[in-house]
């Protein structure tokens, strides 16, 4: 079993119009910036993929990364916790113009909703958001005299998620706080596309260390010198720069 | 004479309640304040929900990992016995009652321990982030705040007028005034600042306060 592919290209090949695209990362932190790029690439040579709809957390900063996808205009539809940044011009010029569709989640909500999705769980009640106005139209249910709100699993048909360590087989570790979303994004995905800083042979990773085991990741992909959201924003970076 | 607590004053007086090996959660901007004024001896470990526990202050600049962030995404440091986590693992943290404190900003309390404070309207972008998730599990949910707003008004109410995040769920408030328990869907004053009458502190509060016991002098040293 090898599910290394040997380049960005390849590895966001299989994203198609109108699918599901979850992207890992908090803030820059676990954002997989080479993966978003090449898809971006893809686009631009070829007008698709296009009407995707992407969950994260955020809606992107400055122009690099998942602000400049939602920028090359592939996004219909964003599903996120907090579309506010440094610099979150490009969602709120389309959002403001009605030109980008946005469902807003309580972030623990949305992580949950991530999680029931990769653990076939359809539904569960939380107390987040009970008697607020994102609870409007969900069904409540009491248990043991407090109330609680129905929220929905949320599922992909990808995943790009950035690792600090992948094996052959899928097995990844993560970086301090970059871990946040993405393991949860590829249990929830068909397709799980991981981009690690290196790829080691099965049995390099301490089966004690795995963070996400193999069974939930599809395609790896090594980028041995990731970007920083952060870092590109301070040097001002626009993604893809001029020609 | 003191007539309000600053920000750091208010910090202060919140970081004096929080015991020993407490677990706590300080909201994005004024609340990390608090873990400045941590009182010596005292240990708390701070959870923030985008992954780690017990992390501490910031690097100095140029030395900042993007990897280490908090949840108002600045460059954070960690502390032996720090951990990561994923986010379904940091929220199960936040609502299933393993935290000891939350404490909170807000724009207005209701005497009913509603909170409001992710939305002033329906103006410009929508954004919650944790900030409802924030306000259940934890065993003490506690808001700092200034006592009423930049234009003079009342932000202890009898019923909140902006978009709510939570319902019912706020147990104590730190004002640059007072120091208000919700008990019973009522606003019960504990601490007021020497130098201000109970008519005084009344005027400027949107729903009665009651005294139920003892009010102490709220009495924070100069920062």
């Amino acid at each position: 079993m090898d599910k290394s592919v040997a380049d960005l290209a390849t590895a966001v090949a299989g994203i198609e119009d109108g699918m599901t695209v979850m992207i890992g990362g908090f803030g820059g932190a676990g954002a997989p910036i080479e993966l978003i790029h090449a898809l971006i690439d893809r686009y631009r040579a070829s007008g698709h993929p296009k009407d995707l709809t992407i969950v994260n957390n955020n809606a992107g900063n400055g122009h690099v990364g998942l602000a400049a996808l939602i920028e090359t205009g592939m996004v219909r539809k964003l599903i996120c916790s907090f579309p506010r940044s440094a610099d979150p011009v490009v969602f709120t010029d389309l959002y403001l113009a009605g030109k980008i569709e946005l469902e807003l989640v309580p972030q623990g909500t949305l992580a949950e909703r991530i999680r029931a999705g990769g653990a076939g769980i359809p539904a569960f009640y939380t107390p987040s958001s009970y008697g607020t106005d994102l609870a409007k139209g969900k069904p409540v249910a009491e248990f043991d005299g407090r109330s609680y709100v129905q929220e929905r699993w949320l599922k992909a048909d990808v995943a790009l998620v950035k690792a600090e360590t992948a094996d052959t087989h899928g097995n990844l570790t993560f970086r301090a706080a970059a871990r946040n979303f993405n393991p949860l994004m590829c249990m929830a995905s068909k397709e799980a596309v991981v981009q690690a800083t290196r790829i080691v042979p099965a049995g390099v990773i301490d089966p004690e260390n795995v963070v996400t085991p193999g069974i939930f990741v599809q395609k790896v992909v090594e980028v041995a010198h990731p970007q920083q959201e952060e870092d590109l924003n301070r040097a001002n970076a626009v993604y893809p720069g001029a020609v | 004479m003191t007539t309000k607590l600053t920000n750091n004053q208010i910090a202060w007086r919140a970081a004096q309640d929080i015991h020993d090996g407490a677990y706590v959660n300080l909201g994005i901007g004024f609340p990390e304040k608090v873990a400045q004024y941590q009182p010596r001896g005292r240990e708390a470990i701070f959870h923030t929900e985008n992954g780690i526990l017990n992390f501490g202050e910031a690097p100095p600049a140029g030395q900042e990992d993007w990897d280490l962030i908090n949840a108002g995404k600045r460059a954070v440091t960690l502390k032996p016995g720090a951990s990561f986590f994923h986010h379904a693992d940091s929220f199960a943290m936040v609502r299933g009652g393993h935290l000891d404190v939350a404490i909170l900003g807000a724009y207005e309390v209701a005497e009913n321990g509603d909170l409001a404070n992710w939305s002033t309207g329906p103006k410009g972008i929508p954004a919650v982030g944790g900030a409802m998730d924030l306000v259940h599990g934890a065993k003490r949910v506690a808001v700092i705040t200034d006592h009423v707003t930049k234009d003079g008004k009342p932000k202890l109410l009898k019923r909140c007028s902006l978009p709510l995040t939570g319902v019912g769920c706020v147990t104590r408030v730190y004002t640059s005034l007072a120091v208000v328990d919700i008990e019973g869907g009522r606003f019960v004053l504990k601490e007021k600042l020497p130098t201000l009458s109970l008519d005084e502190l009344q005027a400027v509060t949107g729903a009665e306060l009651l005294v139920a016991g003892p009010v102490a002098d709220l009495i924070v040293p100069e920062l």
